[in-house]
């Protein structure tokens, strides 16, 4: 991406009291991307989202849209607009009303209005709903309904608050490819809060995970899962098993890792030093194992359970250094292993990964 | 399932008892007196005669009624726009300072309200605090005439109705989902528009309710008037309590009663009506 970004965030802090809530944020976004800011609750996505919509001030730090500087502009006056976790809307006014709110406000003319506010309800499917009261709506016509009366102003960002979830299930599938499918009709550029990894994973461009007001990793959902950058980033998506182990031998792309007295090879990372202590994160469906040992990278321990889930079935398996870990696999050609029996744990080098272990230095 | 709503209703019996005696009766009774001819005293007897209604086409009777709807018009009025700033400013406030400006605005109640006129009597006294500073001043050079005007009864009775204005409409203002002002605002409306087009209308519920309570009351206020307005302002409760206590016409005290309670019946009426689609406006 070697365009101008849309949207700037430089050094964005925000303290409420003594708490920090952000810690520094940079971030560029570029037009009609789907970015997604994934975290745990209280790791700063909404805070950030409110900075950009003029909800909040950051502390310190600047928001750019479009190269101007845009950090202390009033909300009404900027060309984002949001859609709120509780959809916030009006309930004195109709659907139509409640959509057409922005364009009044706007001083547009009744003719025009009308028009938006039609093809608004064509768009999300709620033509004939137009006299309802916000009251008399579903949780998902009352989503449609504010996500029309923002997007009917065609702002340059659209912001929206975990819009899926006061939803159920099925209904959060079904929204999260009408959301896909609007986005792509608007072309509008969506900057997107969820705890949810797999809305994240299905719906994202890229993705910004964050905790504790930082950003771990901003990647495409393919880059996060494949090479996650910590054991965090790591166990916050997916079904992981991170291994503890502890650095024994560099030789240029290869690592040795020993693990309770174990060694295993690993792809090298520019950051590993000799002797560091590391995790090694292989995703519960790449881990394998089987009565005989493979020869080389296989931990040895004892199948604990296996649950069957119809496709699936999630085994798992304690290794001798005492961890636990996690295989899912096929129901097809598996090897009948009984409970008890002792196994060889393996796995492919080139589907692992050596992560930072940063799961105990939250703040 | 239709025995136990039938047990249910039982519990309403002494309710219902309650209120066919007290209100029911007594209203009967009213209704009836105002029918009768007034006698010796406090006597009162047939023939039944519309005479007392009919007497109240003088135009004393019809300029006190208007004089009445007025001031109740001008303190229902002030006390809205005094008390929704006041109401929006307490529930806006810290938890700590919110306790304080309720404990406040709540306080004078502790005190009997004939007392608390008397209070205003004495400050718009020809040589009260108020003559007295504005003279010390220089503003002025001949005492005001403060007590006795129509000036003084409005601001006896909108202090006496702001309490019942505020109340409902803090706990409004209170329960509003602040997301919906932020929505609007994100929408592009000026905090003044948002105030307008949000805030308001969700909190009408609350102002109605204020409306009324300041309204009715003040239609059938009378020591006010008397001890701040003498004379002067001859309100429909003065009227009542003249022909009762001074002519010592019960008929026509009652016809004059009927009048009163039929106008609260209509603003009532309306606030129902009014009061039904503001409800639903919450939700």
């Amino acid at each position: 991406m070697q365009e101008k970004p849309l949207l700037s965030l430089r050094g964005l802090r925000k303290s409420f009291d003594t708490q920090e809530a952000l810690n520094g944020l940079d971030l560029d976004v570029y037009k009609g991307e789907f970015l997604t800011l994934l975290g745990p609750s209280g790791c700063g996505k909404t805070t950030t989202l409110r900075i950009i919509a003029g909800l909040e001030t950051p502390t310190e730090g600047k928001v750019y849209l479009e190269g101007e500087d845009i950090t202390d502009l009033a909300p009404e006056k900027r060309e984002v607009n949001t859609v709120f976790q509780n959809y916030a809307l009006f309930p004195h006014m109709n659907v139509e009303k409640n959509i057409a709110y922005g364009l009044r406000m706007r001083k547009l003319d009744r003719k025009t209005i009308k028009q938006k506010v039609n093809e608004m309800l064509h768009l999300v499917q709620l033509e004939g709903y137009e006299k309802r009261m916000p009251s008399q709506l579903s949780g998902g016509q009352r989503q449609r309904v504010a996500i029309a009366r923002s997007a009917v102003l065609e702002p340059k960002i659209l912001l929206l608050d975990e819009p899926l979830g006061a939803l159920d299930l099925q209904l959060r599938r079904q929204m999260q490819l009408e959301l896909k499918r609007m986005q792509k009709q608007l072309g509008i550029t969506f900057i997107y809060i969820t705890h949810d990894q797999e809305e994240a994973l299905n719906m994202s461009d890229r993705i910004a995970l964050m905790r504790d007001g930082r950003f771990v990793q901003l990647a495409s959902p393919y880059e996060l899962y494949e090479n996650p950058v910590s054991a965090f980033a790591a166990s916050f998506i997916g079904e992981t098993n991170l291994i503890e182990g502890t650095v024994s031998e560099i030789n240029g792309d290869e690592l040795l890792l020993d693990i309770g007295g174990k060694t295993v090879r690993a792809n090298n990372k520019d950051w590993v030093q000799q002797g560091q202590k590391l995790c090694l994160c292989v995703r519960a469906e790449r881990l394998r194992y089987r009565r005989q040992d493979p020869g080389h990278n296989c931990l040895h321990g004892k199948l604990v359970a296996t649950h069957y889930t119809g496709s699936d079935r999630t085994s798992i398996l304690e290794l001798n250094t005492g961890q636990t870990v996690i295989s899912r696999h096929t129901t097809e050609q598996e090897e009948k292993v009984n409970q008890g029996e002792t196994v060889c744990v393996w796995w492919d080098i080139d589907k692992a990964t050596v992560v930072i272990d940063d799961r105990d230095n939250a703040l | 399932m239709n025995e136990k709503n039938d047990k249910k209703q039982l519990l309403a019996v002494p309710m219902g008892l309650w209120a066919a005696a007290f209100v029911g009766l007594s209203l009967l009774y009213i209704i009836g007196l105002s029918l009768l001819t007034k006698g010796e005293g406090f006597s009162y007897s047939p023939p039944i005669t519309l005479d007392n209604y009919l007497r109240l086409r003088e135009k004393q009777y019809i300029s006190s009624l208007l004089l009445s709807l007025r001031l109740a018009f001008y303190t229902t009025a002030i006390s809205a726009l005094v008390g929704y700033p006041f109401a929006y400013f307490i529930s806006k406030a810290s938890p700590k300072r919110r306790v304080w400006l309720l404990v406040m605005l709540i306080a004078p109640f502790w005190t009997n309200a004939l007392i608390r006129i008397y209070g205003w009597k004495i400050l718009f006294y020809a040589n009260g605090p108020i003559n007295t500073l504005l003279k010390s001043l220089g503003i002025i050079e001949k005492p005001l005439k403060l007590l006795y005007t129509e000036g003084a009864v409005l601001v006896g009775m909108v202090y006496g109705m702001l309490p019942f204005f505020v109340l409902p409409v803090y706990s409004s203002v209170e329960r509003i989902d602040w997301s919906m002002v932020e929505a609007s605002r994100d929408l592009g409306a000026s905090p003044l528009k948002a105030f307008i087009t949000v805030t308001i209308p969700m909190t009408s519920a609350g102002v109605m309710a204020g409306l009324v309570l300041t309204f009715i009351p003040s239609v059938g206020l009378f020591f006010i008037s008397d001890l701040l307005g003498g004379s002067n302002t001859m309100l429909w409760g003065n009227l009542i309590q003249n022909e009762l206590l001074k002519s010592h016409d019960m008929p026509f005290a009652a016809a004059l009663s009927v009048v009163l309670l039929a106008m609260t019946a209509i603003v009532l009426f309306i606030y129902r009506r009014q009061g039904g689609e503001a409800e639903s406006m919450v939700y």
